[in-house]
C-alpha cells in the first residue's frame, strides 16, 4: 500500500474545506463548500451542523478525485476549525439540538457581563485564563440550559452531548450512533472555559459553576495523537490530529520555539506568540491559550491577541464610503500620497479590544484638516492595522521576556505591500510571509502528519518551511516613536465616548 | 493654445465609421467614406490597431473596432489588484519550480515590478517590488511588448541599451525576437539582462483577452536552461498553466 498524502479538513466559519499535502508540504488539491450563515436575531449568528457534516462528505471524495488519489493513497487525517462554536446533539439520533451557535454569536453579552462582576475575572482567570467572553462556549450552554427547558435535566441523564465542530465531525466520522468517538483536543478545550489551563482536564470548580454535567462533554486529548480510524467517508484512514484554526496555523507556520509568532490578517487578525510549555498568564489583557500538545509531551502553550477590526476595516471604507471598489485599491490610493498627513483612525467599532478592553470606546478620525485627502485616509485605514498589532507586540512582550525577533505573517492583506513593510517598520522586526498560504490547514496536516509518522519530526517540518517574502524594519526610530505616539493619543480620544446609562 | 489636431480627428471619424456599420471595412472603404488619401487613411488605421482600437481580419484584411476599445474604462486592473489575485498562484509557481516569480506591469517605457516571490531556498534575497526592470531586455518586458502592453514605436527609432553582448539592442532584432514570443506564447530572456541570468515569461490576460501584465520566472542560466542553452520545458509548462489559471481568476475566458 502506497501512503502519500495528508488529508487535511479546515472546517472555517463561512466554509469547509478539504486540502491534500504531499510529503513536501505542497498543496495538492483543494474542495471547498461554503455553508450558510443564520442570522435569526440581531447579534445571532448559527450554522447547520448537518450541512457542514454533509458538505465534508462531498468535499473529502471531490478532493481526492481531483487529484486522482485513492484512499489507501491517504496516511492520516487532520482537522482545524473555528473555535468556540457550539453543538449539542443527541447520541441515540445523531440529530443537532437547534443550530449550532457560531463564535461571533453575541447573544451571552449580558450573561457575561453578570460573571465579570459576580464571581468576577479572577476566578476564571485562575482556573481557564480566560475572563468572561462571548466568544468561549461555556456560557452558551449556560444560555441554552437557562432557555430551552428539559435541556438541563437531558444532559445530566446522558442524553446530550457537546461538541465543537471538530467534535462533531470526529464523532460523526469515527461511526456517529454506531459509537463514534466523543472526543476533543487541548487546543479547543482551552476555549470553552471549562478545561482547567494547567492540568488540561475538565475544571470541578467551573462545571459546577456553570451547571454542566461532565457526562455530556468529549474526553480531551493531544493535538497530535492517533485518536481512531474513520469509519465512514474515507473508512479506515486514521485521524491523528485536531486543532482550533489560529493554533493550527501557528503549527502551520512551523512556531514550534519559544519566541515564534505569527499573525493571521484576515476580516480580523490573531497574533500568536508559542511561550513553550510554559503558561503565561497575561498581566496586559491578553489570552492564554494551549497552542498544541503532540502525543504525551508536555503541552506547549501560547499567548493570543486578537485585533477585531483590520481588513473589515478596509471593507468599510470600500462599501460604506465607497471611496474604492476593492480591497487592494487602498493600497494603490495610499500610494498617492507620501504620509498620513496628520491623520489616524481608531477602529474601535464595537469598542476596544486587546489590550486596551474598553467597551466604552467608539471609532474616531482625528487630525483632520483641510489638507487631508483620500489619500491620506488610505494610509490611516492601512496603518490602523500596523499600530494595533505594535500594541498587542508591546502587550506580549511585557508579560514574556523572550521579545518578538521576527513576526511571520499569513492571510488576505498580507497581499498589501505597503502595509506589510509598515508593519515591520512600527515592529522595528522583519515580517516573513510564507509560501503556503494555506496555513490553518497546513497546521492540521503538519500535525497529523506527524502523528501517524508521516513525518518523522518538527525539524522536517521547519524544512518545508520557505520564505516567500520578507520586509525589513526601514524607519527612522525618532519618527516610529513619534507616530506610535500620535497614535496612542488618538486611542485616548477613542475611549469613553458610549455614556453608562443614566449618566448625564 | 494649439487647435484641434487633424489626424487625431481623423482617428476619431474612422472609429466612429467603424462603430456605425454593421459589417467590417476594407482600406479602400474607410478612405473613400472620410475622402482621405489611402495612405494616410492606412496610418491612421494601423495606429489605431496599434493601441488595440481597431482590430483587422486577417482573412479579408478588413477592419472593426478592437476589443480593447469595448472595455475601455472597465479593463483597466489596478496592480495591487493584480497582485492579491496572482499571489497563490505565483506562490504555487515558485514552490514548484523552486525559482523566484516576478510579476511586471508596464510603467512608462519600462516593466514595474508589482509582485516578487522568493526562490524557496531561503538563501538571503529582498523583495524587488517595486523595481524597474528595462523592455527590451527582460523576459517580462518581451512579453509586454509583443502583445502591445507597452507600446514598441519608441524602441524602434534607434540602437538600444546592451546591457550584456546577448541584449537584442538592434530594433530589427527585437521585432523579430517579438513575432517569434506572439507565435509560441512565452518569451525568454537568456543573459541579456545580466551575464549568467535566465529568465521566462508569460502573460497574464484579462477579459477580451487583453494582456494586462506578465509573470515570469529567473534564475541562474544552468538551471533555467537546457544544456543548449533552451529554457526548460517544464519550466515553461509550469508557467504557462500559472499564467492560464490567472488569466482565468482575471475573467479571460479562453485562455
Ligand atoms: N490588498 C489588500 N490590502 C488590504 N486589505 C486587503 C487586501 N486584500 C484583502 N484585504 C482584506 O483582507 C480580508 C480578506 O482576507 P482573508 O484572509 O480572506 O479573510 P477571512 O479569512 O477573515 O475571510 C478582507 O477584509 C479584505 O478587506
Amino acid at each position: 500500500m502506497v501512503e502519500r498524502y495528508v488529508l487535511s479538513i479546515d472546517q472555517g466559519t463561512t466554509s469547509t474545506r478539504c486540502i491534500l499535502f504531499d510529503h513536501r508540504g505542497r498543496l495538492v488539491s483543494v474542495a471547498q463548500r461554503e455553508h450558510q450563515q443564520h442570522f435569526p436575531r440581531p447579534g445571532w449568528v448559527e450554522h447547520d451542523a448537518l450541512e457542514i457534516w454533509r458538505n465534508l462528505e462531498r468535499i473529502v471524495p471531490q478532493a481526492l478525485s481531483s487529484a486522482e488519489i485513492a484512499a489507501d493513497e491517504v496516511a492520516a487525517i487532520g482537522i482545524a476549525n473555528q473555535r468556540e462554536t457550539t453543538v449539542l446533539w443527541d447520541p441515540s439520533t445523531g440529530v443537532p439540538l437547534g443550530r449550532a451557535i457560531v463564535w461571533q454569536d453575541t447573544r451571552t453579552a449580558p450573561l457575561v457581563e453578570r460573571l465579570r462582576k459576580d464571581p468576577g475575572d479572577e476566578f476564571f482567570l485562575d482556573r481557564c485564563c480566560l475572563p468572561p467572553s462571548t466568544y468561549f462556549s461555556a456560557p452558551r450552554i449556560r444560555w441554552l440550559f437557562d432557555e430551552v427547558p428539559g435541556l438541563e435535566q437531558r444532559a445530566r441523564d446522558g442524553e446530550l452531548l457537546f461538541g465543537t465542530m471538530e467534535t462533531w465531525l470526529i464523532w460523526n466520522l469515527t461511526g456517529g450512533v454506531d459509537g463514534g468517538l466523543h472526543i476533543t483536543d487541548a487546543t479547543n478545550a482551552s476555549r470553552t472555559m471549562l478545561m482547567n489551563i494547567h492540568s488540561l482536564t475538565w475544571d470541578q470548580d467551573l462545571l459546577d459553576f456553570f451547571g454542566v454535567p461532565r457526562a455530556m462533554l468529549p474526553e480531551i486529548h493531544a493535538s497530535a495523537e492517533n485518536y481512531g480510524a474513520a469509519r465512514t467517508i474515507l473508512p479506515g484512514v486514521r485521524i491523528t490530529a485536531a486543532l482550533g484554526d489560529q493554533q493550527a496555523a501557528l503549527f502551520g507556520q512551523t512556531c514550534f520555539s519559544p519566541g515564534d509568532a505569527k499573525c493571521t490578517y484576515g476580516t480580523g487578525s490573531f497574533l500568536l506568540l508559542n511561550t513553550g510549555s510554559k503558561m503565561i498568564r497575561s498581566r496586559h489583557g491578553l489570552l492564554s491559550t494551549v497552542a498544541y500538545k503532540i502525543d504525551d509531551q508536555p503541552a506547549v502553550y501560547a499567548l493570543e491577541g486578537s485585533i477585531a477590526v483590520t481588513g473589515s476595516l478596509v471593507q468599510w471604507f470600500r462599501d460604506r464610503l465607497g471611496l474604492i471598489s476593492s480591497a487592494p485599491e487602498i493600497e494603490t490610493l495610499a500610494l498617492t500620497v507620501e504620509d498620513n498627513g496628520g491623520c489616524y483612525i481608531v477602529p474601535a467599532f464595537s469598542g476596544l479590544f486587546a489590550p486596551h478592553w474598553r467597551s466604552d470606546a467608539r471609532g474616531v478620525i482625528v487630525g483632520l484638516t483641510s489638507y487631508i485627502t483620500k489619500g491620506h485616509l488610505a494610509r490611516a485605514v492601512l496603518e490602523a492595522t500596523g499600530w494595533q498589532t505594535r500594541e498587542v507586540v508591546d502587550a506580549m512582550n511585557a508579560d514574556s521576556s523572550i521579545g518578538l525577533k521576527e513576526l511571520k505573517v499569513d492571510g488576505g492583506m498580507t497581499a498589501d505591500n505597503l502595509l506589510m513593510q509598515f508593519i515591520a517598520d512600527v515592529l522595528d522586526v522583519p515580517v516573513v510571509r510564507p509560501m503556503v498560504a494555506e496555513t490553518v490547514s497546513l497546521g492540521a496536516a503538519y500535525a497529523a502528519g506527524l502523528a501517524s509518522g508521516y513525518w518523522p519530526d518538527l525539524k522536517v517540518l521547519r524544512n518545508n518551511w520557505h520564505r516567500a517574502g520578507q520586509w525589513l524594519p526601514d524607519m527612522d526610530p525618532g519618527r516610529r516613536e513619534a507616530e506610535y505616539e500620535n497614535w496612542q493619543r488618538a486611542v485616548e480620544r477613542s475611549i469613553g465616548w458610549i455614556r453608562q446609562p443614566g449618566a448625564p | 493654445m494649439a487647435g484641434p489636431l487633424q489626424s487625431i480627428e481623423r482617428a476619431a471619424a474612422i472609429l466612429r465609421l467603424l462603430a456605425g456599420g454593421p459589417r467590417r471595412l476594407g482600406l479602400g472603404e474607410v478612405a473613400a467614406s472620410l475622402g482621405l488619401a489611402k495612405g494616410t487613411a492606412h496610418g491612421i488605421l494601423r495606429t489605431l490597431q496599434h493601441v488595440d482600437f481597431v482590430e483587422q481580419d486577417p482573412a479579408t484584411g478588413k477592419y472593426q473596432l478592437g476589443a480593447a476599445l469595448l472595455h475601455l474604462g472597465t479593463s483597466y486592473l489596478d496592480v495591487n489588484e493584480l497582485r492579491s489575485r496572482s499571489i497563490n498562484w505565483a506562490d504555487a509557481l515558485a514552490a514548484r519550480s523552486g525559482e523566484a516569480v516576478r510579476l511586471g506591469t508596464p510603467l512608462e517605457g519600462q516593466v514595474l515590478v508589482v509582485h516578487h516571490v522568493f526562490r524557496p531556498d531561503d538563501s538571503l534575497q529582498t523583495l524587488d517590488v517595486g523595481a524597474l526592470l528595462p523592455l527590451h531586455a527582460s523576459s517580462l518586458g518581451k512579453i509586454l511588448l509583443a502583445y502591445g502592453a507597452a507600446p514598441l514605436e519608441p524602441l524602434l527609432k534607434e540602437e538600444l541599451e546592451a546591457y550584456t553582448r546577448h541584449t537584442l539592442a538592434v530594433p530589427e532584432d527585437l521585432s523579430r525576437a517579438l513575432a517569434e514570443v506572439r507565435e509560441q506564447g512565452w518569451a525568454a530572456e537568456v543573459q541579456e539582462m545580466s551575464m549568467g541570468e535566465a529568465g521566462v515569461a508569460a502573460p497574464i490576460r484579462s477579459s477580451g483577452g487583453l494582456v494586462v501584465g506578465a509573470i515570469g520566472l529567473s534564475g541562474p542560466v544552468e538551471r533555467i536552461c537546457d544544456t543548449r542553452g533552451r529554457p526548460q520545458a517544464s519550466l515553461v509548462t509550469l508557467l504557462r498553466e500559472a499564467a492560464r489559471a490567472i488569466s482565468r481568476d482575471l475573467g479571460a475566458a479562453r485562455w
